[in-house]
């Protein structure tokens, strides 16, 4: 090879690799979401707030807690935010952690920032679990109404998933055994429908079968009329009925908070598989031979979830704001857990007198609501494809 | 020859028609056609005249609802798709029967890398998974021409050009080695040259991997350039067939005449260029009789009730025209 033609090929592949960036779509999405401030400012608080409700975690709790949140002091009561204790009074182990009340202290004289640590983390639980939950529900029944609408539901598709929402029911109310029964009876009924149905092709019409033809409507319809439906109720009063028929604790207030907040899941997923669907790979990959479910999860899921996860991270502040809404009406958590939303509660007597009471966990929950809001919209904005053109 | 052969796809009198509100759109109105092994194949027609309709029904992808296949039969190697359920047409898909679609653009997943779209097909019907599966990628983006393979594997499809695309549209109908590939108007989208150096792709791989083509197309310079047989499509039907020599040399039907005249050409430089009056009849009103007829400058009255035969002029060179048919015999 001589000189020159070595040359030619180092500037070829030269211009190769400068030619071809690598990037992947983390270190892109990087580059778009770093220059907004908000956004980034938004991240910042939110990792703060998931370190801080971590720690509260383990702070709060425990036989003798770094932070004791139940810790009475009535001599103590109502003290500023600062304020040293008054160690003539107290027990060694009443005084407070780093000898000051940082946030002050409530009627009770229980110290308010150690109460902070403790609500922190059911503020965070309730956010990620209740907002799981409604995305869970969200993204199955949206991809079902989406990629499936069209098919046609007949009369025994219907007895079918009527028993189903039956079996479910009961199982809910907690008489386990025929809500059971009839899970395993409609399997029986899907199962045997779904081989006479291939029998009947085989043979021709069978006696009645002309019953079971009648398309009633499509699965579309039932489903978005369900979310309709559920839309219908003001959540928050169907939250508050069933806290109160349901036992106090913080798990159910997490799970109610999710099954009446998917509607808004459900129609984004909806929406967006109806217009992937048309979408020219979504049939290459069907001739391709690849399967329906196969379809759905790896192809359609991915370029469906952006406008999801932004939705849900806004989701996560509103089911924050709802958990605060119960406890200050005094549904939420039970009695000596603290919340933010209970302290404000405990806190509304005192207003005038001990404003840090409302004020200190009303302002945490502006900002923690707030950069979630933020970071959901910066997601929306690097997430967005056509706003990416643009760089 | 071909008579002794039994064709590797055989389409007969095939009909896919969609239901509307008030009408029924006969997009495929009786299309018959065969694709022996080792041959390419081009289906020509104009825009709306049922070609990529009958490409989809070939793979069983025709929305059932408002489309409705109403009769006909595709043998494929011997068996009717038709009688397939889906489980059955999985199968079949991109592992015996492949196809390419016309915009390489949107036909791409794009959240996928490159090595993700060509493997998957090869993962569900080879099952063979790892490092040969990453070998069989490169394997097959060298096949299709695309340059350092090794290191486009892990591209995103927004960051090939338009020709790289089509190139790995095309690696992915090759990746289980089917036997038939449908190339449903795969260089529309492109520019010329690129356009060319994809037609050379396809005549390349076609040789080296003794693979048929279905090549649908509206581009009759196209057709002059790779195919072996054409069928001229028109309205859901097809109009001639016959070799691409005897097609382009003596055209039989009037329509076909119509569309070769409309091509321009260096000797008809500086004159207006021909193109056929009237345009492609709506598939829900089509004329009775022949349904060329409206357009047709040799219709006489038994063109606007009877619907023609195809007239055999030898050779495998059939035009639905008595018209023309008869006054050659006289």
């Amino acid at each position: 090879m001589t000189l020159t033609q070595k040359n030619g090929q180092a500037r070829e592949n030269r211009l190769e690799k400068a030619l071809t960036p690598k990037r992947s779509r983390l270190e892109e999405f990087w580059v778009l979401f770093r220059k907004n401030r908000l956004a980034i400012a938004g991240l910042v608080i939110f990792i703060l707030f998931f370190a801080t409700a971590l720690a509260g975690l383990f702070l709060t709790s425990g036989q003798n807690p770094v932070f004791d949140p139940a810790q009475i002091r009535l001599q103590e009561k109502l003290r500023p935010p600062l304020s040293k204790p008054n160690l003539d009074t107290l027990l060694p182990v009443e005084v407070p952690r780093l000898n000051r009340y940082l946030f002050g202290t409530d009627e009770l004289g229980r110290d308010v920032f150690a109460r902070m640590l403790q609500g922190s983390w059911v503020s965070l639980t309730v956010g990620f679990v209740a907002v799981g939950i409604s995305v869970f529900i969200g993204i199955f029944l949206g991809g079902i109404a989406g990629y499936f609408g069209q098919v046609l539901m007949k009369l025994d598709h219907i007895l079918a998933s009527v028993l189903m929402a039956a079996g479910i029911a009961l199982i809910v109310v907690d008489r386990l055994l025929p809500g059971i029964l009839i899970l395993i009876l409609t399997g029986a009924l899907f199962m045997f429908t779904v081989r006479a149905g291939k029998i009947a092709r085989g043979r021709g019409k069978a006696a009645g079968s002309g019953l079971l033809e009648i398309n009633i409507f499509s699965v579309d319809t039932l489903i978005m009329r369900i979310v309709d439906i559920m839309i219908c109720f003001p959540s928050f009063f169907l939250i508050l009925t069933v806290v109160a028929l349901l036992p106090a604790s913080i798990y159910n207030i997490m799970i109610v908070i999710g099954l009446t907040s998917w509607m808004g899941a459900t129609r984004f997923v909806r929406a967006e598989f109806l217009s992937l669907r048309e979408q020219d790979f979504v049939a290459a990959a069907k001739a391709l031979g690849v399967g329906n479910l196969r379809i759905i999860f790896r192809h359609m899921m991915p370029n469906a979830i952006a406008p999801v996860l932004v939705s849900a991270t806004i989701g996560i502040a509103s089911a924050i704001l709802t958990e605060a809404g119960l406890s200050f009406l005094g549904f939420g958590v039970p009695p000596p857990h603290a919340t933010w939303g209970n302290i404000i509660a405990d806190g509304k007597r005192f207003i005038f007198d001990a404003p840090w009471l409302t004020f200190i966990p009303g302002i945490a929950i502006l900002v923690v609501v707030l950069s979630f809001n933020l970071f959901g919209e910066g997601l929306r904005d690097a997430l967005n494809p056509k706003l990416r053109e643009r760089h | 020859m071909e008579q002794n052969r039994l064709p590797l796809l055989s389409v007969q009198d095939l009909k896919v028609y969609f239901q509307g509100d008030f009408d029924t759109a006969r997009a495929v109105d009786g299309v018959g056609f065969e694709v022996f092994s080792e041959e390419m194949v081009c289906l020509v027609g104009e825009s709306g005249c049922g070609k990529t309709v009958t490409a989809l029904s070939l793979l069983g992808l025709v929305a059932v609802p408002p489309g409705r296949i109403a009769g006909g039969k595709i043998l494929f190697k011997g068996q009717n798709l038709l009688d397939f359920d889906e489980s059955d047409f999985q199968k079949i898909r991109g592992n015996q029967i492949a196809m390419v679609f016309q915009e390489p653009l949107t036909s791409l997943n794009p959240v996928f890398t490159i090595e993700d779209q060509i493997g998957e097909a090869i993962k569900i019907h080879k099952h063979v998974d790892g490092e040969s599966l990453r070998e069989r990628c490169i394997r097959l983006l060298q096949d299709v021409g695309i340059p350092s393979a090794a290191e486009r594997l892990n591209d995103y499809p927004h960051q090939l050009s338009g020709g790289q695309r089509q190139r790995v549209m095309i690696a992915m109908a090759l990746s289980c080695d089917p036997d038939l590939i449908i190339a449903d108007e795969p260089t529309t989208a492109l520019d010329v040259t690129v356009q060319a150096q994809i037609l050379q792709l396809f005549r390349t791989l076609q040789k080296k991997r003794a693979l048929s083509v279905l090549y649908i197309t509206h581009d009759l310079g196209v057709v002059a350039n790779i195919a072996r047989r054409v069928y001229v499509m028109y309205a859901g039907v097809i109009v001639e067939q016959g070799k691409t020599g005897h097609i382009f040399g003596k055209a039989r039907h009037p329509y076909t005449q119509g569309l070769l005249a409309s091509l321009p050409t260096r000797s008809k430089r500086g004159q207006r260029l021909y193109s056929i009056p009237g345009s492609v009849p709506d598939p829900a009103l089509k004329p009775a009789g022949c349904p060329f007829h409206p357009r047709c400058p040799h219709v006489i009255e038994n063109c606007r009730s009877r619907f023609p035969d195809l007239c055999d002029y030898g050779d495998g060179h059939l035009a639905r025209c008595p018209v023309l048919f008869n006054q050659k015999q006289d």
